[in-house]
Formats: structure tokens, sequence, C-alpha cells
């Protein structure tokens, strides 16, 4: 199914789905120096409220560094980001969790030591309504708001068939469910922009394929739009509507998974310069 | 209909209640020795220090070698308070209000040392620790409103072990609660995850500074209402036996016990109190026994072989546990 | 100014003891990669010998010196194996504990052996007041100072250009890459602590030369004051704790000078927070960037 974009002036390739709509993300000339060096130079993109687009280019592109960027792990040295409208300047990463971006790391970073549950109502504690009080005393909310904390977080566990798993530590679990726990957590604070860095590390062609089912299915029941950097190829084609292929820290193209595979810069950047005849 | 599991909060604060109940009928009824009586209000302050001192070391996984100071924090202000209210009000609000006064003054100097906290990791916040439990015991030295070096006399309030027993085990009991509870929360949680990963923690919108400098102020608090009943089982209290040596035996008391666990800083407490005083038999060769029994039980609980064995009989329980079910 | 140059001399005696002491706590940390609780105790241990070799056995001074470096290397050596090697895998608390206990152990050892009355560290040398101009300063002073720096170029020498000390530096960077090289890290490890301890003795040397009494207790304080030296410098770094040290000793003389010994300690420890406020991993401490 070849989505129609609507080419956005300057920065967007929207999907017709989210057309009219106002932009959950947007990008505009962001870039970082590390001591000289441009990591990241002129970032413009665009992403729809309800859009799965993917973010690609060779080893050492940028990519993650952009979603540190996004996140607030680094401070951006040019340009801006605009969450639903809102500049995220002064925000730090908390802050910025707060206002509607949630990710997943390249590294797994779970909560080792505690449930896989606890991983996941960690991350609703802005959504659960009881404060420091309630937690030394248990009196008031706390009962009612544990339970419908824990009921979303088996509600969320549902979606990849994990609720057995509730009460087992989260660094006992196998390496796939890890990073659908990450997922998971993720979700739990109830994005708008969900980023995905490389959730398809380590998977087989069996589990990748169910993968793309789920994403499918949370950008759909949550209506989120989805960032996903990857290097399976499969996965990017067929799931991701739009795509940026970065390369040296700069936008070397974006648009549609059949214009991108056609263009030549991209070809050019992951397999090399074609020898001369 | 669902097999109950009584949870093992519910169990400790049961095992905790009677032994204090036991111990009480004694006291009263004129039943304990001389030795045992002398112990009872510092072992249950050392308990109260170690269960508060879980939740930084325990819960948020921060190295804090300055505990002692914020007992000292409340020792201090609190018993000056008692002093100054000791014909005012009747005993029972007296030691009550310089308890949480003591809390309370603990609870300043625990946002203060928190503070440094946020911005060092590791073996650096352990120093900053060390560095401001020094501080406040050469602060309180040096003042004159405290006693200077010859300490602070506290005659006035002096109380024995029969009046300052239902406050300490008041005390124990809240700060157990509070403990447990904290760990079952929102809160508890959020400390944890910042424990396991930071990075991820802030991913997922944890105020990392709120929870830090909550849970300094929070161990500071007890720590000082405990420093408050400690300071009235004395006649004289000098703030230089407040310092490292003290910050580090509650430190041993949180590792002993297993880190995080409520229960395990309590037995420890107790134990930990208990063998110098039973080993007294030995009186000169107590302390080098008390150091061997230390490094011989953290060989032991670290060595790979006895720890296959402990692993073989929690997997043995739990399939005991499976098949009867 | 005649004071501030005695001042700033003492100050430098006294740091330097305390940089020889964190070079030990340092170099451990650096390779082994723990905090050795005992150090400060093993200088302790180092005096007594030095009182026991000249006291007891009337030993010259020099069979003293060498008596005292022996000792003190031989218990560092035997600490090392039989109570940290055995927790090579395990948490880093349950070592610091467990050096903790093997700290207590040493104090009463000695308490048991030495009793609890302080005694004389034997005068090794008798040197005179040096005149420079109208400043005064303290023979035993200067000597700790000339000696100590020549001690730290050494140990620079020998960690720069050595292949022991090669080993020592790549051990600390990486112990999987190191033993994949050939470097047995067990024995790299084992002459760290022989090192770090051998420098616990001049260190006990000169306290003892400095400051005469010596009590079972002795080690501690100036133990945490060098850790926190160690700290201040920059865990783990050679320069940062020579220069943590001497900078806490010139803090701590100058605060006991010109303020008042009572407040001295809170001084020098305020600043420690200070520094470290400002520069959270010490003065010459590297900043580890975690890779998100």
């Amino acid at each position: 199914m070849t989505p129609q974009l609507i080419p956005v002036p300057s920065r967007g390739l929207f999907t017709e789905r989210d057309a009219g709509k106002k932009p959950v993300l947007e990008c505009v000339n962001l870039g970082i120096n590390f001591g000289g060096l441009a990591a990241v130079e002129d970032f413009n993109i665009m992403l729809g409220p309800t859009e799965i687009s993917g973010l690609i280019g060779p080893n050492g592109a940028g990519k993650t560094t952009i979603f540190n960027l996004l996140t607030k792990v680094y401070q951006p040295t040019h340009g801006t980001i605009l969450l639903d409208g809102i500049d995220t300047y002064a925000m730090n990463t908390a802050q910025v969790n707060r206002a509607g971006i949630a990710r997943t790391f390249q590294n797994i970073r779970l909560f080792s030591n505690m449930t896989v549950e606890q991983n996941i109502t960690a991350a609703m504690s802005v959504d659960i309504k009881y404060g420091l009080i309630g937690s030394m005393t248990h009196m008031g909310r706390y009962k009612a708001e544990e339970k419908s904390a824990r009921e979303r977080a088996m509600k969320l566990l549902s979606i990849f068939n994990m609720e057995g798993y509730a009460k087992s530590k989260a660094g006992s679990l196998p390496y796939g469910a890890q990073r659908r726990l990450e997922i998971l957590r993720a979700l739990a604070t109830d994005p708008k922009v969900l980023l995905l860095d490389e959730p398809a590390a380590g998977m087989n062609p069996h589990e990748t394929a169910e993968l793309m089912e789920n994403i499918l299915k949370i950008r759909d029941e949550f209506q989120i739009a989805v960032l996903l950097i990857e290097h399976d190829m499969s996965l990017v084609m067929n799931i991701c509507e739009g795509i940026a292929v970065l390369n040296f820290g700069k936008l070397i193209a974006k648009g549609s998974p059949e214009e991108i595979q056609a263009n030549p810069d991209v070809i050019e950047a992951y397999l090399g310069k074609k020898k001369e005849a | 209909m669902k097999k109950k599991h009584v949870s093992k909060n519910v169990l400790t604060l049961c095992a905790v209640a009677v032994l204090y109940a036991v111990i009480a009928y004694m006291l009263y009824s004129g039943g304990l020795k001389r030795q045992v009586t002398n112990m009872l209000i510092p072992t249950s302050v050392y308990i109260v220090l170690a269960v508060s001192l879980n939740l930084v070391v325990g819960l948020l996984g921060e190295l804090s070698l300055g505990h002692a100071g914020f007992m000292s924090v409340g020792l201090f202000s609190g018993c000056l308070v008692s002093i100054a209210l000791v014909d005012v009000l009747p005993t029972p609000l007296r030691i009550v209000i310089s308890m949480i006064v003591g809390g309370l003054f603990a609870a300043v100097a625990g946002l203060i040392v928190g503070l440094p906290a946020l911005r060092l990791k590791g073996d650096y916040l352990a120093i900053v620790t060390l560095a401001c439990g020094e501080i406040i015991k050469n602060v309180i030295t040096n003042l004159d409103i405290t006693g200077g070096p010859i300490g602070l006399n506290t005659k006035p309030i002096y109380t024995g072990a029969k009046g300052l027993l239902p406050y300490a085990i008041a005390l124990v009991f809240v700060t157990v609660i509070v403990m447990m509870n904290l760990k079952k929360s929102k809160i508890g949680r959020e400390i944890m995850a910042i424990r396991d990963n930071r990075i991820a923690a802030e991913s997922i919108g944890i105020n990392i500074t709120y929870c830090k400098l909550a849970v300094f102020i929070i161990a500071a608090f007890f720590a000082g209402a405990a420093g408050c009943i400690y300071g009235h089982a004395f006649a004289n209290v000098k703030a230089a036996s407040f310092d490292y040596n003290m910050s580090i035996e509650i430190l041993v008391l949180v590792v002993l016990g297993g880190m995080g666990s409520v229960s395990g800083s309590i037995i420890a407490a107790i134990v930990l109190s208990v063998l110098p005083e039973a080993l007294r038999g030995f009186s000169d060769y107590r302390m080098l026994a008390y150091a061997i029994v230390l490094i011989l039980v953290m060989l032991m609980s670290n060595n790979p072989r006895i720890k296959a064995l402990r692993e073989k009989l929690k997997l043995r329980r739990s399939g005991r546990k499976e098949g009867a079910a | 100014m005649v004071q501030l140059i005695q001042t700033f001399i003492s100050g430098l005696s006294l740091g330097s003891i305390y940089a020889l002491i964190a070079l030990g706590y340092t170099m451990v940390y650096g390779i082994a990669k723990m905090l050795n609780f005992a150090h400060g105790d093993i200088i302790m241990i180092g005096a007594y010998a030095g009182i026991i070799a000249v006291g007891q056995a009337g030993l010259p001074p020099v069979l003293a010196i060498i008596a005292s470096v022996l000792v003190c290397t031989l218990l560092g050596i035997l600490i090392e194996r039989f109570a940290y090697k055995p927790l090579r895998q395990a948490s880093p608390l349950s070592v610091l504990i467990t050096a903790i206990g093997v700290s207590y152990f040493l104090q009463n050892v000695a308490l048991l052996v030495f009793g609890s009355q302080q005694k004389a560290y034997p005068t090794l040398l008798t040197l005179p007041a040096i005149h420079l101009g109208r400043v005064t300063v303290d023979g035993m002073s200067l000597l700790t100072l000339a000696l100590t720096a020549v001690i730290m170029i050494c140990l620079h020498l020998f960690i720069s250009k050595t292949k022991l000390g090669k080993a020592m530096r790549a051990v600390s960077e990486d112990k999987g890459a190191a033993e994949i090289m050939g470097i047995s890290s067990n024995r790299t490890i084992t002459l760290t602590f022989a090192i770090g301890s051998a420098l616990a003795a001049f260190a006990s040397i000169f306290y003892g030369m400095t400051y005469v009494y010596i009590k079972p207790t002795t080690g501690s304080m100036p133990g945490i004051k060098a850790f926190t030296a160690a700290v201040f410098g920059g865990i783990g770094s050679i320069p940062g704790a020579m220069l943590g040290g001497i900078m806490l000793g010139i803090i701590e003389q100058f605060s006991k000078t010109y303020i008042s010994t009572l407040w001295a300690d809170a001084i020098v420890f305020g600043v420690l927070v200070i520094v470290l406020v400002l520069k959270p991993t010490g003065l010459l401490g590297k900043e580890i960037t975690e890779k998100v």
C-alpha cells in the first residue's frame, strides 16, 4: 500500500491521513556541535500526528544523536524543536517526556532490579494521583490509584502477550522480551511521539514481523506518531510512511520508501560510490 | 478461594511487635537485667538509623557516609528544646515535640547535604556526605549553646529506659512502616528507577531532583528523631561521638542486612547491638571478634559456592510451594 | 610574611604526608577498583613497627626504616590475598564493608598488643632548624617535602616508563583487554597493593617523626583525610592524589594558623565540598560521559 504523500513545503512529508492537521513534531535547522565537530547539521523534519516514519543511515551518521537532541539528553547548539507547536528549548529530559516525547534506547536501559510491572508503573507517575504523603502513609487515594495503575500496566503488557511476566524481575527476561518491555514502558508515559531506537536489533525474521504488526497496532490504538531508527531495511520499507536518510550528520534524502530506494545519493551512502566502468 | 500469602511486611511488623511486647513486659515487671535494659534504647535507635539509611543506600543506591551527622543535629536541637521545655510541658508532650523538632532540624540538614548530591555521583557523593558529617560534628562541638567540647548536659531531661521505651517503640514502628510503604509506592518506584538506571528514569519523566532531595530529607528526619531519643538516655552527650565511625557502623548494618531490606536492617541492628554485649565475657577480645566476624560474614556471603547453595534452597522452596498449590 | 612562609612550608609537609597516603588509595582504586579503607591503619602498623624496631630490637635508623617498609608491604599483600582477592567479583559495597572489617581488625590487634596508651615514635634523625633569611623552618618538614617529592618522581617514572608500570596502567583501563594481552591482573593488583603499602610505610615514618605520638587509632583520621584528598584530586588519578593531598595539607595548616585550630576540620571539609560541587569529578578527575 503506497500511502499518498503530500509534500508540505520545506520540511514535511505528510500522509493523507494527517492532511490538514498540524505537525506533532517539527525540527527546524536542528544541529549540535561537539568541540567544533558538527555531529548533526541542518536537520529539518516534520511528523504528522499519526505518522510512522523512519530515520536511516550508515553507522555513526548521527541518528541516535538526533534522538538524544529530541529528548534533551543533549542540548542543541542550533535550531529549534517544536512539539505540538511548543518550543522545547528550555525543557530538560523529564519535562520533554511529560510534554509528550517518549523513547527506547539502543542499548537496553531497563530497571533490572524491579519487576516488569514496576518498570511500567514507574513510568505512569504523572497519571497516578497521590503524592509523597500518600506514598508514605498509603492513605487517601493510594489504594484506588495503585489498582488502576496496575490495571493499565496489565493492559499494556497484553499488547505483547507479556502479562505472565508481570511479577518477574526485568533483568531476568529474555532479550526480545526486554526490548518489548522498553517499548511498553515508553508507551506508559502517554506520549504523543514514540521514538524507537533500533527496536528490531537482535530479532529473527519472525520476531521482526511480529514487531511490525505491533508497531502498527500501537499507532492505530494509541493514535500517536512513531519515529524509528532501524538498520533492518525490510522493517523500514514495509512499515514506514516517510523515511529520512542521514549521512555524516546531514539529511541527504527525504521521501517515501520507493523514492528513497531509488535515490542515488542514498545508494552511494550505503554502498559507496559506484566504480566507473 | 484465592490462597492468601501473608505479606512479608506484615510478618516483620508482627515479629517486631511481639518482640517489643515481650521486652516491655519484662522491663516493667522488673525481670530484665541491668545490662539488657541499658541496651534497649540504643538498639532501638540503631534500628531507626539503619532503616532510614537504607532509604538512601538501599533504595536510592547512593553511598551516604554522614548519617551520624543527621542524628547529631536532631539530638542536639531536640534536646535543647526539651531542656527548655522541662518545666513547661508534661513529659509525654515534651518528648514528642522535641523529637519532631529534632527531626525537622535534621531534615533541613538533609536538604542541605542533599543539594550537592544532585550534581555528584558514587564515590564523590560519598566523600561529600562524609565531609558534611564531619563539618556538622565540628560546628556543634564549637558552639557554646551545645556545651562546647565538654558536651551538652542532659541531666535535666535524662529519662531511663522505662520512660523512653514507649517513644522508642513508636518511632521504630513509624520509621519501619514509612519505609515499607515507600517501597511499594509511586515515589518508591521512582527512587528505585533512579538507582537502576538514571538516564532511563529521566526519559520517563521522573524528576530526579525532587526524588533525591526527598530521600535525604526523609532519611535525615528519622535519624534526627532517633538522635533526640538517644540524647534523653544519657546524662551528657558530645558531638564528637557522632562522627564518621558511627556513620560507618550504621552503613555496616545496612549492608549486612541487605540493601533495601527493611527486615534485614532490623535484624542486623539487633544482632550487632547484642553481639558485642554477648561477647562481653571476652572483654578485651570483644571488638577483635566483632571485626573477625564481620570479615568472615562478608567473605562467606560472597563465596560463589555458598551463593549457589542459597540459589538451590530458594528454588527448592518455591518448587515446594507450587507443588502444594 | 614570615609566618606565611612557615605556614606554607608546614602545610606542604603535612600535605606531602597526605599525598603519600592518598597515592596508595588512588592506585588501589584505579587498578583494583576498590576503596581500601584499611589503608590508614597500615600506616599505624608501620609506625608501631618503627617503634619496636628501634625501641625493642635496638636497630639503627636505616634498618628500622627498612623494617617498617617490609612490614607494611607484607601486611598489604597479606590483606589483599586473604580479604580482598576472594571478593574480586563482589559488589563494591561488599568490598568496602570487608575493608572496614580489616580496618577494625588492625586497630584492635594493635590495641591488644600495644595498649591504648600512646607511644613515642623514635627520633631517627635530629635535624636542625634551618634559617632562610628571617624564616625559621623545621628541618623535618623540609626533609619530608624533599623525600616525598623524590618518591613521587620515582613513582611517576615507574608508572610511565617501566613495563610493570605500563601493565598497571593497562589493568586500570581495561582489565579484560590487559589479560588478553598477557598481563596477569592478579600479579599486577598484588604489586599495586605492595607499592601502595610501601608508600604508607614512608608516610608512617614521616608522620611519626613529625607528630611523635602513636596510638592504635592514629591511622584513622589521616586515612580519612587522605581518602578525601584522593577523591578531591580525582579518584584514580595519580597526579590528582598528589595535588589533592598537598592542597588539603596547605588548607588545613593555613586554617589552623590563621583562623582557629577548632574550626580547621570544618574549613578543610567545607572547601572540599565547595570544590566538588563546582567540579564534580575532582580537580584532575576524568569526566566519564555515559554513552546514551
